[in-house]
Formats: C-alpha cells, structure tokens, sequence
C-alpha cells in the first residue's frame, strides 16, 4: 500500500489537515501537499486510465512530466479537465474526479480495449475505418468522436479573471533551482535587471531532495540564503508558480503565473501571462529522469525512481513498503538509499550494468543492501497495483531467473536535459554519448536581431548531472548572460559542492535488450498514450522512418504530457529498430508552451465588452433607447430594424420599408467611410484607385465609383464628391473605410511617392443622415436654412448650408431609388441634427429605418452591395458595371489584370434578377443546377444567388444572382435546389426591380 | 514575436505594431506588359532561407510603410529603410555582406 510513511515531508505542514475529495471519497492531507501526493497518502494508486487501452495508471512522477494524474477538477463553472495531480497544490475543499473510464475507475468497461490490443497496433485508425465508404459518416465517425479527448470540457462561462503583465528585463532567468539561483545571482552582480521564474512553489529546484552541501552549507540553507540576498536586491524580481512558457522571437519569452489555483478564495486574477521582452535568457530549466521500458512498466506502482525520492523527502508518502530499484545509472542508488534509510524495504537493486557503480553502489552495500549487477526487469505483474517482478538477465531475452514479491518498483533510466525552451526558438541540440541524451549545443543558440545568442542554458539543463558543475554552469551562464546583455562589474565567486564519483551509465532503450514480442508489447513509451517498444518498432517497419513520422502514426509523444518522458526512449527505440545512431534520427520539434496554459491566461482581460471596443456612432444612444435590434458591422454596431411594441423584426424591416416608400425615412450613414484625398496630384491618384475618371468631376458633383485590387477584383464602392479645386471626398463601405484608407496609403507611400497627395480618415469626425423619401425635401425645407430644389440641388450634387441652424454639407444622392439627401454635419452636432429631423418629421410620418430596410430598398433597385454581390472573386465587368469603367484610362489599379484571358472569358456568370414562380423568398446562396454531374457526380452549377430578400413594395420574393449567360437568358427558369430538400424555381429578370426610369429619385 | 525599429519614428516596435507586406522591391506591371510578368510582379514571390527584404507598415504607430533586410533563419536585422526606394542602401548591403558574405537577393548582392 502507499502510505504517509513517517515524520519527514520537507514541504508539508503537518499540524494542519486539508480536506479533499477525489471520485466523491473523502481524503485528507497537509498544506504543502499536491494532490498525487495525498491522494498517495491515501493508498490511492490508481489515479486513472490510459487513453487508448484504458490501462490502470498510477502516478509515475512529481513534477510537469507526469503522464498519467490527470484528473477532472472543480465543478460547475470552475469545472477543468486534465489537471495534472503532480503540480496541483492540495487546498481545502478541492473535488477531483478521475478520467476517461466508464462507470468507474476501478470497473472501467474500456478497460476491454485491453483485452484486445493486439488488434489495437500503432495506425490502427489509419488501417480500420477505410471501407466502407457508406460507415464513414454515421458509424465510423460517431465512434472516433465517442473515443477522441480526453476529460470533458466545461460548458459554463468562467468565472474568474485573468491579466497580462507587460515586462521588459535584462536577464530572465526561467528556473529556480541551483543553477537558476546561480545565474541570478551571479547576472545580479552586474546591476542589471532580473527576473527569475520558478514554476513551483518553492526554490531549489530538487537539490533538497538529492542532497549535497553547497559552499560548506547543507544546499537548503545555502538555497534559503541565496533567495534571501537576490530578494533583497532591487534590481532583482523572484516569481514562484509562474512557468517559462516559452522563448520567442528576439528575446519575447511569456511566463504563466497560476496566483490563486492553491487558494480559490483568494482576491485577484487566477492566472496571469507575463509577456517578457529579455536581452538574454537563461534558461536553469532542470532535466527530467527518464523511465525504463520493461514489461509491465505502466503497473500502479512502478514510479520513477527520482519521483519515489521526491516523494518520501518532500512530502513523507512512499508507494509501497518493499521496493524493487531498477537501474542503469548511479542516481538510481540515491532513491534505495535514501529508502533504506527511512527504514524501508528495498529487497532488491537491479543494476543492468556488469560493473555495476560508485561510490553510491558501495553506500547502498554498506547499508547492507542486496545489489544484482548486469540484471534488469523481465516482468512486472499485478493490475491496478504492483505484485511482482521477474528479474532477468539485461542482456537476454526476458527469461525469468527469479521472482520477486513487491509492492513498488523504482525505475531510474537516466536524466535528460529540459531543453524545450532552449529549442523553442531555434536552439539547436547535439548528442552526448556519455549520458544518452540530447543536450543543447551551445555553438548553435538561437540568435535575436543582432545576429547574436540571446539563449544559454545553466545547470542541468546543459547536460551536467552533478551538483558540482551544474553550480559551476549556472554561474557561468549567469556571468555570460550579463555581459552579453551589457552588464559591467566582476562576477561573485562560484559556489562550490564536492560531487561524489559516478560510475558511467549504459543506455538501455528495452529492458532486456533482446526481449520478446510479448514483453515488447508490454513495455510503454507513452504511458498516456499507449504506445509501447512493439508499435514504434512496428512504425519503422512500415516505413515510418522520420521520427515525425513515427511520432504522427504512433501518436509518441502527442499526449498533453508532450512525450517529457517518452522522448528520448521513443526515438532510440526508433534509431535501433532503424540501425541508425540516434542523433541521425533526431528529435521531434519542441514547441510552447512548456506545459499546458489556460486559455484564460492567454486571452487575460480582452474578454466580454472589452474583447474588441464597439464603435459608436453620436446617435448611438438613441437608438438604443428607441428600440435599435443592433447588427454588428465591422467594429460598429448598426440598427438591422427598430421594432415597435410588439412588433417582431422581420415585421419592423417591412415596415420600415414601407413608410421610407410612401413618406419619409431617416438612416443613420455616419459609419460609412469618409477619407479626404487632396494635392495636387489627387485627381491622378483617384483615376488610378477608382476604375472611373474622377479627375473629370467637377466641383460641387458627385459620381459613383469602384474601386478594383491590383488583381483585378472589386473590392470597394461608394460616392465620391469633389469638395474643391484639388480635394475629393471619397465614400467608402462601413466595414471599408480603415482597409481602404490603408489601401490609399500603401499606393502613396510604396508605389507612387513622388505624387502630392495626402488623404484623410475622417469618418468619425462627421455624422451623416440620410433623409429619404417623397416627402424628404418637405422635412428639410420645414427646418429651413437652405434651398434644396432640384434646380438648386440636382441629382448628384452636393451645397453647403445650413439646416435648423446647423452647418451642413447635403449630397443629394440615393441608394434607395428615392429623393433622398445624405446630411453630413460635425460629429458633435450628429445627434442635435438627428433630434431636430425626427421632431420636424412627426408632421410627416417620418421613421427611423435600419440597414436591413436600407439593404431590401437597394435590391428593388437593383444595386449592388459589396460582401453580397462580391465576394473577392468578383470583378466589376461581372456585374454589368462596365458603364463604371472608364475606356479612356490607359491605366488603374485592376485594368491589368481584367485583361487576362479569364477575365475576359464570356462564359464568367453575371449578374441577373431571380424572380421565383410562386413569389417565395429563394435562399441566399442557393446554387443553380444545370443538366449532367460533374467530375465529383455532384449536379453541374450555373449559377448562384447573392441576395435574396421579401419585398414589401412588389409584395414578393426578389433576388440577385450570378448566372451563366445571364443577361442573354432573360425570362429563363433556373432550378435552385435548398438545404430544406426542396427545389427553388425562379425567373431570370432584370435586376431593376423597381422604379426602372428613375422617376422618384429625379423629383 | 519580432522587433523592428521604424525608421520614419524611430520606435523599436513589436511585431503586433507592424502589419507585414510581403516581398519588398517589386516592380509594377502596367497594362501593356506580358502575361509572364504581370504573373511574376502579382504572385511569384522569393521564399529563401536567409537573407530577405520586406515591406512592413509601422501601422499601430506612425503609419509609415517601410521596407526591412533580415535573416529569415537566424532572425537578424540588417536595417531598415524607408520605402520610398527601389533598392536597399548600400550600408545595409554592406552590414549584410559582413554577416553573410557571398549573399544575393534578385538583383541585389
């Protein structure tokens, strides 16, 4: 059983107990305490179950490496999958429930996946749901969507909040352990800035728990004193819980800081993503221990052997009362020691080496410890907990030469460096033989703008074991660190720890080297995962020789863990099934973050209103208050409709339309773009951006123009005036205005910069009403100021004057096929202007309308709107528009383009009129079949709707579409079969629904 | 995430400043020219591993466009210059003839 073993437990406060509960039983344990730790403590082995197999999993380390723990925390809107149980910090009243089993963790139904495994091999989803092509969509794809994931997400909105921390710093030191401390300190010296990040709650990293003196001082105190001098300094900033997510791009690395995970009742954000700007990294990021592939290797109980150390010194818990270590390495003799001195049973140490180790082996015999040399694990047995272990010959093929009764192994497969955030951004690794890891190659760091390195590595995460040099490492990276971020002044003195002797190690990848398919099949990489030696072995046969190959069709390393343990096994396993060396085969790409961030975090506090600021118009509040059902368009908000009491939208738009026909309606335009262009070479501009002349309008006129992309599609229309001798005003669509503001100002300054031109965005510094309908020139005659007769004001033309006392720019143009003025005014006086016409309207049934009333209105007239008729594919010549393209222009943006072949081609669809047979509302992108399949045996198309509208004028269904032909098909029926199954008929018309001659808007 | 110094302001600014451009030093096709260099000068775009020169816009800034030489594999900057030029300037080639000699881009090198 694991138990709470005696009065150690370095972290925990043993005076006080926490309350938890874990799959709805009660469990206690200590402040301090991580959730595995006291779920431990509580003789919980079993913690949850593996993804594919549904294997019984215990918890196999205490740090970010562990794969297995993962566990459902908190419920409701605090509810979040995969928490990892190892980096958990245990507080009251947590509830945690266990994953990916059915009914319960202990009687799992999917645990038959088990059963047969042997059916389950590596790219068993690429070779199963093939054929029959009919199972794809209703029984092969329920059943991989049923298996796929792993925990539930959340379906509530999340309650807590979450913050970004801008930071700039000198030297960012990710890891608080030794050689963190080390380089911390010794960058400090310099006078520069510091930041060190640790992701636990503690520093130290796990010296403590290995052991040594540092400087003459047992390391805690030296740790403890060391914190204390870098806290004290004021150039100097110490996070605990706040991760090295990741390294970037010139010196960007972001932190995650979890402030109140161990503390759910306290004040604040929950996370908090620190954005870094570094001149130097360094990263002190430790190196992680890696496991032993023998069969059995993922029983509840088999833990590794760094992990089972951690666990007795941290926090007083051990997994089992008589252990079996398993070695290839002498830290492996650490953990029996340590055990044995705790007064455990450690029955037996396996160390696969002939010659065995050093002075730790001799400790471990002067302890009276039983050591086998040149002997390994051939089995592991027991199923939700370990119950024996055959013990075989390293060399051989798996034949027991003995068994032993046990409850815990302890697998020490040698250390590797934590380089994730080393690679990140470029970090190149090389190979080291004598310790069969990947360390990073210090001639090959990732460089900043300066084409020099801004990374360096200190400690363990260089590939040095040893306390001794990686004290030695940490302060040089530190020193380096510093100078190369500009630091002055002479390093502090390096601390020093006497290492003891180690024997070499000897990588073992399978343990036996030469064991049977049935133990292969048994021996695990990815424990979450489950991919064991036989699947990679079986990916290299197939073929799947780049690792990132391997690691896609076995899925090694693509857990949540990211293969921090599976890794280095996984492509050695790969490099000897290949009879590569290893470096050949290379690692896969490390990627942030480090560990998994909260999407909280990384959103921080854009949520909600303030995820994206709406713009407002200055009568945006009124028509709030009168009922506006708002549209979002662009970052603007625009009534769609003001629906009356009791009046449903739809009824509000036909409305709307309506009384805009028969008396007087009001829109506010103010989002539409308004850029001032002027110079004087501003006519030359716009007859380059505009596919007509502008050049030739005269002052006091305006024209409709189209705007085209290089690439021959229109992207953008509107009304241009022509304000003065040298300026033009030029309107855009609402969701327009910044991209073609932008547009105009990447021709100016990248392509034509010796032309005098400046434009202007000044679409928020005006408010423009449209004022439409027969009785819109009676509305603004009765507020006075300024004539507004058709021979004052013709047709496109605008005047300057004044309205109820209000200074005012009219254009007198139309979108609607009504007599209809546009009334630009400062922004200030938007809503004053807006009030007035509403009060001198009542008199002539004036209403406001929305832009669905505005969109009905210019579809019965047959004009085009951009995003509707367009969609990027385009182009003006498509949609009858060739009477707005000038001949005479030997140049404009897009004229080149048109000229492709094509562009030219008469079978490109044009736009029509769609009038259905039975006066429905055909559906808004329905397609037009024609006769035959093609190539896919899907129906041949010719044709599309792009709008599609009831129209209370004609009282009947109107669209526009793209046809095949169609102007040369007019009174043609077309077929447009729906997504409802039923099939749409409708007449090819003329798009001009409406008032053809133009009678009403020329009064 | 990239730092750019603009040279019109002088802001050394992150990438999330900038709106990138695409492949700097490209010369317009006009109506008239062949259907080859039309396609040259609207999609076919270098993509080398190293030196490269850039159109970026300052646009969370001053809004000037301005044109960058970097490495795309080591990330260093050579320099940046206004846009308002159809070649980079000779000590940008020269800082780039220093780190890698032997270089060329198109015409330049």
């Amino acid at each position: 059983m694991s138990y709470r073993h005696n009065d150690s437990g370095r972290l925990i406060d043993r005076s006080q107990t926490l309350t938890f509960t874990f799959d709805g039983k009660t469990f206690t344990g200590h402040p301090g305490d991580t959730l595995a730790s006291a779920l431990l403590a509580g003789d919980r082995m079993l913690v949850g179950r593996s993804f594919k197999y549904h294997r019984p999993r215990g918890i196999v380390a205490s740090g970010v490496e562990e794969p297995n723990a993962l566990v459902n925390m908190g419920h409701g809107n605090r509810m979040e999958p995969n928490q990892r149980a190892t980096t958990t910090e245990l507080f009251d009243g947590l509830t945690a429930v266990s994953q990916n089993r059915w009914p319960t963790l202990d009687s799992d139904i999917g645990a038959m996946n088990a059963a047969i495994a042997r059916f389950l091999p590596a790219g068993f989803y690429y070779k199963t749901f093939l054929w029959p092509r009919a199972f794809w969509k209703n029984v092969y794809e329920p059943f991989i969507r049923q298996s796929a994931g792993l925990g539930r997400a959340p379906t509530e909105a999340d309650p807590d909040s979450y913050e970004h921390f801008h930071v700039h710093t000198d030297v960012l030191v990710v890891g608080g352990g030794v050689a963190g401390l080390a380089a911390a300190k010794a960058a400090a010296a310099t006078g520069l800035k510091v930041l060190v990040l640790e992701q636990t709650h503690y520093w130290g990293g796990r010296t403590p728990v290995d052991g040594g003196k540092i400087d003459g001082m047992p390391a805690q105190e030296w740790i403890d004193a060391t914190v204390a001098e870098l806290e004290a300094m004021r150039n100097v900033t110490l996070r605990t819980r706040t991760m090295g997510a990741g390294v970037y791009d010139h010196g960007y690395a972001l932190g995650y800081e979890r402030l109140t995970d161990h503390a759910p009742d306290a004040e604040g954000p929950r996370h908090r993503l620190w954005r870094i700007r570094a001149r130097q990294i360094v990263t002190a990021t430790g190196a992680i221990e890696r496991p032993l592939a023998f069969a059995g290797n993922d029983v509840p109980g088999v833990m590794l052997a760094s992990a089972m150390r951690d666990y007795l010194v941290n926090w007083g818990v051990v997994p089992g009362q008589r252990i079996v270590v398993a070695t290839n390495n002498d830290d492996g003799y650490r953990t029996a020691i340590v055990l044995k001195k705790a007064g455990l049973d450690v029955l037996r140490i396996l160390d696969a080496r002939e010659a065995g180790g050093g002075a730790l082996m001799q400790e471990a015999r002067d302890l009276g410890l039983r050591i086998d040399c040149g002997r390994g694990i051939g089995k592991v047995s027991g199923g939700k907990r370990v119950k024996k272990v055959q013990i075989c010959v390293t060399t051989g093929t798996g034949g027991a030469m003995e068994a032993l009764d046990c409850d815990a192994v302890a697998m020490a497969g040698g250390w590797s460096p934590v380089v994730h955030l080393w690679s990140h951004c470029g970090g190149k690794l090389v190979w080291d033989d004598a310790q069969a890891h990947f360390r990073p190659d210090p001639a090959k760091a990732p460089t900043g703008a300066d084409g020099l390195p801004f990374v360096t590595t200190a400690g363990s995460a260089s590939g040095p074991m040893a306390l001794g040099s990686v004290l030695q490492d940490g302060a040089a990276a530190g020193t380096r660190a510093a100078k190369a971020a500009g630091g002055k002044g002479r390093a502090p003195k390096v601390p020093v720890a006497e290492d003891v002797e180690e024997a070499a190690m000897l990588p073992v990848w399978q343990m036996p080297a030469r064991a049977e398919y049935r133990l292969k099949s048994k021996s695990w990489l990815d424990f979450q995962n489950d991919v064991k030696v036989s699947d990679v072995e079986l990916a290299a046969r197939e073929g799947f020789e780049s690792v990132e190959h391997t690691k896609r069709y076995t899925t090694l390393g693509m857990a949540t863990d990211q293969g921090k343990l599976s890794n280095i096994n996984g492509l050695a396993v790969l490099a000897g099934a290949l009879q590569k060396p290893i470096p050949q085969v290379g690692t896969t790409t490390f990627r942030p973050p480090y560990t998994p961030i909260s999407i909280g975090a990384i959103g921080g506090s854009a949520r909600g209103d303030i995820f994206q600021p709406v713009r407002m118009t200055p009568m945006h509040a009124w028509h709030d208050v009168h009922g506006a059902d708002w549209e979002p368009v662009g970052q603007w908000r625009r009534p769609y409709a003001y629906p009356q009491q009791g009046e449903k939208v739809e009824e509000a738009v036909q409305r709307e339309v309506t009384n805009t026909r028969d008396n007087v309606g009001l829109l506010d335009a103010s989002t539409l773009g308004k850029i001032l262009v002027r110079g004087p070479d501003a006519g030359r501009f716009l007859d380059m951006l505009y596919t007509n002349m502008m050049s030739t309008l005269k002052v006091g006129r305006c024209r409709y123009g189209l705007m085209c992309s290089e690439n021959g599609f229109l992207i953008d229309d509107g009304v241009v005036a022509r304000v003065g001798e040298d300026a033009w005003l030029c309107h855009t669509t609402t969701g327009g205005a910044d991209r073609i503001h932008a547009h105009m100002e990447e021709w100016l300054q990248t392509e034509w910069w010796d032309w005098k031109v400046h434009v202007a965005n000044l679409t928020e510094q005006y408010a423009q009403i449209a004022v439409v309908g027969p009785k819109a020139r009676q509305l603004l005659e009765s507020l006075g100021g300024m004539d507004l007769s058709a021979e004052t004001l013709p047709f496109m033309a605008w005047a300057d004057g004044e309205l109820g006392g209000i200074g005012v720019r009219v254009y007198r143009i139309s979108f609607s096929g009504e007599l209809s003025f546009e009334i630009a005014v400062r922004a200030g006086q938007g809503l004053a202007l807006w009030e007035k016409l509403v009060e001198a309207g009542k008199a002539f049934g004036v209403m406001p309308y929305g832009t669905e009333a505005l969109h009905i209105m210019r579809a019965e007239k047959g004009f085009i709107m951009i995003g509707d008729e367009t969609d990027g594919t385009v182009i003006p010549q498509d949609l009858g528009l060739d009477w707005a393209i000038s001949k005479k222009k030997t140049d404009y943006l897009g004229k080149r383009a048109q000229e492709r072949s094509h562009m030219t081609d008469p079978t490109r669809w044009k736009l029509v009129g769609l009038e259905t047979e039975d006066g429905s509302v055909l559906p808004d992108g329905a397609y037009a079949v024609g006769r035959g399949k093609n190539a896919n045996g899907q129906l041949v198309t010719q044709g599309r709707v792009t709008s599609s509208y009831h129209s209370p004028t004609l009282g009947r269904g109107i669209a526009m579409g793209l046809v095949l032909h169609g102007p040369d098909r007019m009174g043609e029926v077309l077929e447009f079969p729906g997504t409802d199954d039923k099939v749409y008929r409708a007449k090819i018309v003329n798009p001009v629904f409406f008032d053809p001659e133009g009678a009403k808007q020329n009064v | 995430m990239l730092i750019l110094t603009c040279p019109y302001c002088g802001v050394a600014a992150d990438e999330t400043e900038l709106t990138p451009g695409g492949e700097a030093h490209l010369t317009r096709e006009a109506p008239g020219s062949d259907d080859a260099a039309f396609e040259a000068y609207l999609f076919q775009r270098e993509n080398p591993k190293g030196v490269h020169f850039e159109r970026w816009r300052h646009s969370y800034g001053c809004g000037k466009w301005f044109h960058a030489a970097r490495c795309t594999q080591t990330l260093q900057v050579y320099g940046t210059y206004p846009a308002q030029t159809s070649a980079p300037p000779q000590a940008i080639c020269d800082k780039i003839s220093g780190a890698r000699p032997g270089w060329s881009w198109r015409l330049f090198g």
